[in-house]
């Protein structure tokens, strides 16, 4: 038994991804038609929408209440994307924005200094990261069950550490970057947070030979591991990445609502997930690409925000989210089956008979 | 030449006789936990072997032994069923909303409708699954949240009130049958009548042969799409059930009920042995583990320690029993290929 899991665990048939538009992972696209460009439709579509229907829809403050409402979700779902094209899942995102939360209130409350409580936050998130990393890539396990594992001990420890206290009063010079814009833009800091961090990923994800090497291992884990790329070293270090970021969001939150609590971001690991998802980020591993999020998470913010500005309340929104969701895995499917048939039934499947599909 | 028969017609039977001890042990090491826990608690505070204390346990585990034992099934067939909690929350409500209109409202049809509610949600989620072919982990997220939003809709600030709901369904959520809650026999005539098909049919047998290679068991003629449906099917109906318990329980309803079960049903799965990556584990496996889950809340509190140390402990079990089986399994392993590889050298 040289490697343990070789294919992602929740799929439901073995369905080997085809070896096609591998090559047009990085940003020059090779056609026109692919998830990305739905979801710039979409996002054009918000425009439209919310131009129309929602009063004040074209101010600063439409732009700045969506960095603030989906900043948190956006940064952690980053990490999440990395973790994802690998081919694992990381669910205790939220569960650690919720225990950096608990412990950075806790230090606050025993007159740690600011910054030193925020180093040590950072850190219990390094080490939660790193947990989930040798549990995945040391002991060998699947890590759907070890992040449910640690997502339901990270928040029992967020609730151990702070009870049902709350802590509040932060105030100081970071305030400001929880609940005000960057100085000379409408936008919030955790939306140019989130950018900076996108802009980062995206070059190691697409531009790096590390970022190859994290498609390769979602791709065909045991070629990767073959070919010479440190695949558990790599996934190691995504989950310590993870669990920093997610601290790290987990400071942001309290000093944007100035309390912190246990129950901080309870269950948004899902929302997480699901906006990687919308991305176009295959849940198999190894397809998708750092635009894809990005997009994603543009589109959706903002078409949550034109929803609140309407009233309507984010339990009603789901459903939306839902079908979005179920959308974007569903007609890219189908529109692979549908070419797979052609191919196979349809015209010139004769004069292609026998002939290795070279390069795409 | 007679040799190789032997091995040939005798491994088959070893690997499953190894299969089955193991599932066995781990049953009884769930047991054996639970009764060590209940051993300790009792020490520190004898009252917790009162038959009230019990009855608690067994009333909290109802829910979740019931959601497990479907999520089992799923599970097993190598998928995911993440929309448990919104489908048992659609369910409760709309059986609530039945007793609220109808002054006359048959329990039977209160059971029926709750039932038909989750079997159709497990229905949509099983046909998008098998006919599009699209991981069951993205269908049942993007349905916890599309069922969510429609009982959003539908249940939008309406409670439904203990008022509405009639005391003799009522009486399910509290009245004792020989001393057990009526409302933990559902959960455990199911389980064990679940767990006795898995164990014993070929329909069921199919579901671990899809978990363990899909590819294999489609060419081996097993209906795969078929045997998953049924599973979803069998998941959502479970959950459905679940509402409907839920409600007779708690006797009132909003549309919040259910939020957030999901990661709890797939926790107890795991702690009750059931593999994430499908083709092993049982029903009876799960449903003890959602009772472990449950007991160590309630004895927490018994003891005095703080319940907040509830979700670090159970996270940390999560923890310890996925490496512990990963440990048992390997060395099953290893012992199974020791044990082929000296009888072919003979």
């Amino acid at each position: 038994m040289p490697l343990v899991a070789i294919s992602s665990p929740l799929e439901s048939n073995e369905e080997v991804p085809a070896p096609l538009d591998r090559h047009s992972l990085a940003f020059g696209a090779h056609s026109l038609v692919r998830w990305e460009s739905a979801l710039v439709l979409f996002f054009i579509f918000d425009l439209f929408y919310g131009g129309f229907t929602a009063p004040d829809f074209f101010s600063q403050n439409t732009i700045f209440f969506a960095g603030i409402n989906f900043g948190l979700i956006a940064i952690m779902a980053l990490p999440e994307m990395l973790i994802i094209t690998t081919g694992e899942i990381d669910l205790s995102v939220a569960a650690m924005l919720g225990l950096s939360c608990a412990s950075f209130g806790y230090l606050f409350e025993h007159h740690v200094e600011v910054f030193l409580a925020m180093i040590l936050t950072l850190g219990v998130g390094a080490v939660g990261g790193a947990l989930n990393g040798f549990l995945v890539t040391r002991v060998g396990l699947p890590s759907i069950a070890v992040t449910i594992g640690t997502l339901t001990m990270f928040r029992g420890l967020a609730e151990v550490i702070l009870g049902t206290n709350e802590v509040t009063g932060f105030g100081g010079p970071w305030t400001d970057v929880g609940t005000n814009t960057i100085p000379g833009t409408p936008f919030a800091w955790a939306f140019g947070i989130f950018v900076v961090l996108a802009l980062i990923y995206g070059v190691v994800l697409h531009f790096t030979s590390t970022g190859r090497s994290i498609f390769a291992i979602g791709l065909q884990e045991e070629a990767a591991f073959f070919s010479g790329i440190r695949v558990k070293r790599i996934k190691f270090n995504l989950y310590l990445i993870s669990g920093i970021v997610c601290a790290f969001v987990g400071l942001l939150y309290t000093y944007e609502t100035n309390t912190a609590r246990y129950d901080a971001g309870t269950g948004l690991e899902l929302n997480v997930v699901a906006i990687v998802l919308f991305g176009g980020i295959s849940i198999f591993g190894g397809r998708g690409s750092l635009l894809g999020v990005v997009l994603s998470v543009i589109a959706v913010g903002i078409f949550d925000q034109i929803l609140s500005i309407k009233n309507v309340s984010s339990q009603e929104q789901s459903i939306v989210f839902g079908i979005l969701l179920l959308a974007s895995v569903v007609l890219p499917n189908s529109a692979r089956g549908y070419r797979a048939l052609r191919k196979r039934f349809g015209p010139g499947s004769y004069t292609s008979a026998g002939v290795p599909e070279s390069t795409v | 030449m007679s040799v190789t028969e032997e091995v040939i017609t005798s491994e088959p039977v070893k690997t499953h006789r190894v299969a089955e001890t193991l599932s066995r042990a781990r049953e009884l090491a769930i047991v054996a936990v639970i009764l060590v826990i209940f051993a300790i608690t009792t020490i520190k505070s004898p009252g917790f072997a009162h038959l009230t204390s019990i009855q608690q346990v067994m009333t909290n585990a109802s829910l979740f032994t019931l959601l497990a034992v479907g999520e089992t099934m799923v599970i097993v067939t190598r998928n995911v069923d993440l929309s448990v909690g919104s489908t048992l929350g659609i369910s409760a409500f709309l059986v609530g909303d039945y007793f609220t209109h109808n002054a006359h409202a048959s329990i039977v049809i209160a059971f029926l409708i709750g039932i038909g509610v989750g079997a159709f949600c497990g229905a949509a989620i099983g046909l998008i699954v098998t006919v599009t072919k699209v991981p069951s982990l993205v269908v049942s997220l993007a349905a916890l949240y599309i069922i969510r939003g429609i009982l959003n809709i539908i249940g939008l600030g309406i409670q439904i009130e203990p008022t509405a709901i009639p005391l003799s369904f009522q009486k399910i959520g509290f009245e004792t049958f020989a001393g057990i809650p009526w409302i933990f026999i559902i959960p455990a005539l199911v389980a064990l009548g679940v767990g006795f098909s898995m164990r014993s049919f070929r329909s069921m047998r199919e579901l671990y042969a899809i978990g363990s290679n899909p590819g294999a068991a489609q060419l081996a003629g097993v209906p795969v799409a078929r045997r998953v449906f049924t599973a979803f099917v069998v998941s959502g109906s479970l959950a459905g059930l679940g509402g409907v318990l839920f409600l007779s329980e708690f006797a009132t309803v909003n549309a919040t009920a259910g939020s957030g079960y999901e990661l709890l049903v797939v926790a107890s799965c795991v702690i009750g042995g059931v593999a994430i990556f499908g083709g092993s584990g049982t029903v009876i496996g799960a449903a003890l583990g959602a009772i472990l889950l449950q007991i160590i809340n309630q004895s927490l509190v018994v003891i005095n320690v703080s319940p907040f140390w509830d979700s670090a402990l159970a996270g940390a079990l999560i923890l310890v029993t996925v490496s512990f089986d990963r440990l048992l399994s390997n060395r099953a392993t290893l012992a199974l290929r020791l044990k082929g590889s000296a009888a072919r050298g003979n």
